[in-house]
């Protein structure tokens, strides 16, 4: 998709942290860390002087009180010059190809030429919240003029003000939970539990062997620790190469304890991580030096009523970006397809395939989904546009797509090319 | 300033316009980079005050340095050097204090502001003043560095400073001869207030116009209950001077007097009163300035200043700035030089080792020194943060091709040096300088690896890293000169005393360090003891004796070092016959880091001799050679080697080779380093003591020629 002025925007490189499930081996690592720590190792696995830099943007969906703008915090790394313009952005689960698309538009529009734009969770870090009548209470604290009346404040504090609230991953709007819309497009698209098992082993499979063929392993950098006696972490801890059909089988549904479908082993798990991704214009990509992986050819978001099927959206935005790419599906030669849960993914296809398009499984997810790697909702995007250049590199696909299902009914769509 | 009434009096260091009852006086040294107190300055501070003293429109005066960063640094010590004696000594600290009582007794208040380096003198006359106003700034230093020069504060110093900060606190400034940053000045009550830079004027003369109103800052002795107990009544003083003077003693060995000097005026002048204790001051400002002592640190204090500006080679071109820095190996040497170069030096650092789990070791390692730094509060966590993100690292050569300097540290083994060299070669940019952290392999033969060994060079650091002062750079044959001035300033941003060293094998420390070694393996054979050795070596002034030096370099290299001098050198710098550092590494004792060496060492602790040592050494301490000797030999042995190298040019200079002598090993400073050791003791006595000890001993005693050319012509190395 080239801008208005016929600029083509590049994917040069992209890197990852391993993804660990939320609560173990990254369990004491703050977002803004992954994100600085993927981002510097983008800069040394490309050699980029920090100075080529004109933005950087980053995508979070739970982001901590106390680094509102982590987008801004990769940018004072000090490998950059103080002056490179930040901003942070959510669009749920699409939030990293959100960011990727913000800095297409600019690099496109001709404000840019070299963004970082990529995206980090740590899911084992969000922010609990203390009770509304307590903050209430602790505000007018702090606005009390002297020690008497601060205490007499203090003195309404009752016990249950100190519950404090954990935010859940429901829509705001519905108050339906992620696995519960799973679980009600499972029943409502007709597909089986077994169904679902086999594509969650499908992933567990193929991340498998990505990871011990080590084209998986190619996009990870490794996290070293950062105190003494803890090992380095050099894989994704998600994928297991120890399951099968009759154990996952075992699992009692979570969302539905009766009737559902939907289980652990089905689902994508809580996971932290974070991802950076080096775009520039083709023209600053041959001048610096850098052959890219693939070019951006187009994008596209949907929304449909989180009330209906909340992860159907792709099945929208799919279309969109296809025929802004000037393409048939029938072109494409690799599909990442964002896995939230089984359900949703083989709803998507099925979404596909009622518009005539045939699905061929052997060019989805090739190498696993998020169901295995682990989904750290603001940094999945960039892993997915990493995976699938990388990937149409080595297979020399000339288009690829990208679908990711996102909070509040929303789908994200991008195609490749590369060439 | 709104009216500025003439006439402005402009002399060239000192000038002030009056405003609204207030001079605003400063301080400008013009053509000297930063403010000192000389006699001249002195004689326009005497003429400005007596003018304002007179002058009926100023009620009060605010003190400023016309210096962007700097407020006064001390006096001025070419003045010092010139002193011919004692009493010409007295007589310039008598001046200096009479100035100063004069400042403090003025009859109008003087508040002074400072930003920048406030030291000695300069710190002496802020103290004199009625107010002082410190910038918050990482530039303002304030302290007495006078002990490091053999002598002490002398402007009252000693007598203000225990008064306005408690007798402790004071004693600690002034015997380590520190400086202190303004947050940790104000802390301890050496400064009334702490203010950012941009208001330190505007707040100075505010503290002047209320002090011209009658107003006077109340000071509330800090230390609670405790300060009062040691510092507020003449029985807790002295235990705290008892404990002071032991301190000392145990630190300087009785070597240096100034520390006790200080002691004495400080307790003197709070015993007898302040006048009193000035005179005493004085007078022991003028026998330590002429001691031989104080001339000797002064020696090198000027010997480290010219090495800061020295770019090691003669017409050396600019060098390159290095952003970024590549480390190969991660372990002891390589992790304390990528910590310190964070440190020191704020540059991005990318190490590499054969597998991450490595390179995170050497990371945690070389963090290890910013955590250090940030317990001592000399960095904010915010500067912490800043520096820890400079530190990462991998298993390949990512980040490589943007370093400027790359420094390997890998296993001491030509085969492996070269391997990396090549495989760095393959990754770096073409301008980008290599350098090499060997101690024994000759640079030349690294570079023969090389595609460009113009940009191969050696640069021998010292451990711990962090700790140690000294830098050998060692050019190539074929090393191009901007490497060179490439890798010195570097070293010097790593805040190193660099030294240039010639490509022959042990270079400078090394080499003249290798007859000291041998020497404790013919000591011991001979039936002296580890304690014996060791303690005259200290005795002669060293921090450490050699036998502990050996365990703390660790045993397993010193060994290889002993090989490499002794392929290179031949019996004259062969370890004694069946001498068992050998037997020692082969039992697995390897010094400190193994936790057993010639001592034992628990918790990170010396905890004395392994007396099952001897049998493996097949020694038996039974008395051997007269202490006088052991020392003798130990020291003459250094100091022939060090001749003989100097002879061969090995370094650039008897100054450059006594700096090398006095940071890589410690070699006393109160002696001048080696060579100026011998040009002291003459050389002619130092010829006719080695061919004793040659006589007794062997041939490696035998006087090196130039020894013998300058005992035969009566020249020194110091001309």
């Amino acid at each position: 998709m080239p801008g208005l002025n016929g600029r083509r925007v590049a994917v040069v490189a992209g890197v990852r942290t391993p993804f660990s499930k939320a609560g173990t081996s990254l369990k004491d690592v703050r977002a803004v860390d992954l994100a600085r720590y993927a981002t510097r190792e983008l800069l040394e696995r490309t050699n980029l002087d920090g100075e080529e830099v004109d933005e950087v943007v980053f995508g979070q969906v739970v982001p901590s009180a106390l680094v509102p703008n982590i987008g801004r915090e990769v940018s004072l790394l000090p490998q950059f010059p103080r002056e490179i313009p930040a901003y942070s952005l959510n669009r749920a689960c699409a939030s990293a190809n959100q960011a990727i698309s913000s800095a297409h538009d600019q690099i496109a529009l001709g404000n840019a030429d070299v963004v970082i734009a990529g995206g980090a969770e740590a899911l084992s870090d969000i922010p609990i919240l203390a009770s509304r009548r307590l903050a209430d209470i602790l505000v007018e604290a702090n606005k009390a003029k002297s020690l008497g009346a601060r205490i007499r404040t203090f003195a309404k504090i009752r016990p249950r003000d100190l519950v404090p609230v954990a935010p859940a991953i429901a829509e705001p709007s519905t108050g339906e939970s992620m696995g519960q819309s799973a679980e009600k497009m499972a029943k409502e698209n007709h597909i089986s539990r077994e169904l679902q098992d086999r594509w969650a082993l499908r992933s567990h499979t193929l991340a498998a062997q990505g990871t011990a063929d080590g084209r998986l392993t190619a996009e990870i950098v490794p996290w070293l620790p950062t105190r003494p006696g803890t090992p380095a972490i050099q894989q994704d801890n998600g994928i297991r190469t120890d399951t099968s059909i009759e154990q996952m089988a075992k699992l009692k549904p979570v969302f539905d304890r009766r009737y559902g479908s939907v289980t652990a082993a089905n689902s994508s798990p809580l996971t932290d991580g974070a991802s950076a991704v080096l775009l520039m214009s083709s023209e600053a990509a041959q001048a610096l030096g850098y052959e890219p992986l693939t070019y951006i050819r187009s994008y596209a978001v949907a929304a449909v009523d989180p009330g209906w099927q909340l992860l159907q959206a792709p099945v929208w935005a799919v279309p969109k970006a296809l025929e802004r790419a000037g393409i048939q599906w029938k072109d494409l030669g690799l599909i990442e397809l964002h896995e939230a849960f089984a359900s949703q993914v083989l709803s998507n296809l099925q979404g596909f395939a009622s518009k005539g398009w045939e699905i061929n499984e052997d060019i989805i997810n090739v190498m696993g989904g998020s169901i295995a790697i682990g989904h750290p909702f603001g940094a999945t995007g960039g892993r997915l546009v990493t995976t699938l250049s990388n990937e149409m590199r080595r297979r020399d696909v000339q288009f690829g797509l990208i679908s990711v299902c996102a909070q509040g009914g929303m789908g994200f769509a991008m195609v490749l090319e590369r060439r | 300033m709104a009216i500025t009434t003439a006439p402005t009096i402009t002399a060239p260091a000192v000038s002030w316009d009056v405003d609204d009852g207030i001079a605003t006086v400063t301080l400008d040294l013009k053509g000297h980079p930063v403010n000192v107190i000389s006699r001249a300055v002195k004689d326009e501070f005497l003429a400005c005050f007596a003018a304002l003293a007179e002058d009926a429109r100023v009620r009060a005066i605010a003190f400023l340095s016309g210096k962007a960063d700097n407020f006064i640094a001390g006096a001025d010590i070419e003045e010092f050097v010139r002193l011919g004696s004692a009493a010409e000594a007295e007589r310039l600290a008598a001046d200096g204090q009479e100035m100063l009582e004069r400042v403090a007794r003025f009859p109008k208040p003087i508040a002074v502001g400072i930003h920048g380096a406030c030291l000695g003198g300069g710190f002496e006359f802020a103290l004199a003043c009625h107010y002082r106003v410190a910038s918050d700034h990482p530039k303002t230093q304030i302290g007495l560095p006078e002990i490091q020069l053999g002598i002490l504060p002398a402007a009252g110093g000693c007598q203000r400073l225990p008064r306005l900060v408690g007798v402790r606190a004071a004693l600690d400034m002034i015997l380590a001869g520190k400086s202190e940053r303004a947050a940790k000045a104000f802390r301890l009550g050496m400064v009334d207030e702490l203010v950012p830079p941009s208001i330190l004027a505007e707040i100075t003369t505010a503290a002047a116009r209320r002090m011209a109103g009658g107003w006077r800052p109340k000071r509330k002795r800090s230390g609670g209950f405790m300060g009062f107990l040691l510092d507020g009544n003449p029985l807790g003083r002295r235990l705290v001077f008892r404990a002071a003077r032991k301190q000392v003693l145990e630190r300087t060995g009785g070597n240096y007097p100034a520390p006790l000097a200080a002691l004495d005026s400080v307790e003197y002048g709070l015993k007898r009163g302040m006048t009193e204790g000035l005179k005493r001051e004085a007078q022991q400002f003028g026998q330590l300035a002429v001691t031989d002592v104080s001339r000797k640190l002064v020696q090198i204090f000027f010997a480290t200043n010219e090495l800061k500006k020295d770019p090691g080679i003669p017409n050396a071109p600019p060098p390159v700035r290095v952003k970024r820095l590549g480390i190969i190996g991660s372990g002891f040497m390589g992790s304390g030089i990528a910590g310190t170069a964070v440190a020191q030096a704020g540059v991005d650092v990318r190490m590499k080792d054969s597998d991450v789990t490595r390179v995170a070791q050497g990371i945690l390692a070389a963090r290890a020194i910013l955590d250090d730094r940030l317990k001592r509060r000399r960095i904010t966590k915010y500067e912490y943060a800043r520096l820890v993100a400079l530190l990462s690292g991998g298993d390949a050569y990512a980040g490589f091709g943007r370093a400027e300097l790359t420094i390997e540290a890998v296993f001491e083994e030509i085969s492996v040096k070269q391997q990396v060299l090549r495989e760095a070669e393959a990754v770096l940019a073409p301008s980008a300088v290599f350098a090499s952290n060997t101690s024994t392999i000759p640079i030349t033969r690294i570079a023969e690896a090389a595609r460009a060994p113009e940009r191969v060079i050696g640069m021998h650091f010292f451990s711990p890293v962090a700790k140690m002062p000294l830098l050998e750079v060692i050019p190539g044959t074929r090393t191009a000169p901007q490497t060179v001035s490439t890798a010195v300033a570097f070293g010097r941003r790593m805040g190193k005393t660099v030294i240039v060293a010639q490509d022959s094998p042990g270079f400078w420390v090394n080499r003249i360090l290798a007859p000291y070694a041998n020497e404790v393996g013919h000591l011991l054979a001979e039936g002296a003891s580890i304690n014996e050795i060791d303690t005259m070596a200290v005795r002669f002034g060293f921090p450490v004796g050699p036998v502990t030096l050996l365990d703390e370099v660790g045993l397993d290299v010193a060994l290889k070092v002993a090989g490499v001098m002794q392929e290179a050198y031949g019996d004259r710098l062969h370890p004694a016959p069946g001498s068992g550092i050998a037997a020692l590494v082969k039992a697995g004792r390897l010094g400190r880091k193994s936790g057993r060496g010639f001592y034992i060492y628990k918790g990170g602790k010396k905890r004395g001799v392994d007396e099952s040592v001897y049998p493996l050494l097949g020694a038996h301490p039974n008395g051997g050679p007269r202490p006088a000797e052991i020392m003798q030999r130990l020291v003459l042995g250094i100091v022939n080697e060090a001749a003989r190298a100097l002879g061969e040019n090995v370094v650039r200079s008897p100054r450059d080779g006594d700096i090398g002598a006095i940071f890589g090993f410690g070699f006393p400073p109160f002696r001048g380093g080696p060579l100026r050791y011998a040009d002291d003791l003459g050389a002619e006595r130092v010829v006719t003591d080695l061919e004793r000890l040659a006589e007794r001993y062997g041939a490696r005693f035998a006087p090196t020629d130039v020894l013998q050319e300058h005992a035969r012509s009566g020249t020194k190395f110091y001309s």
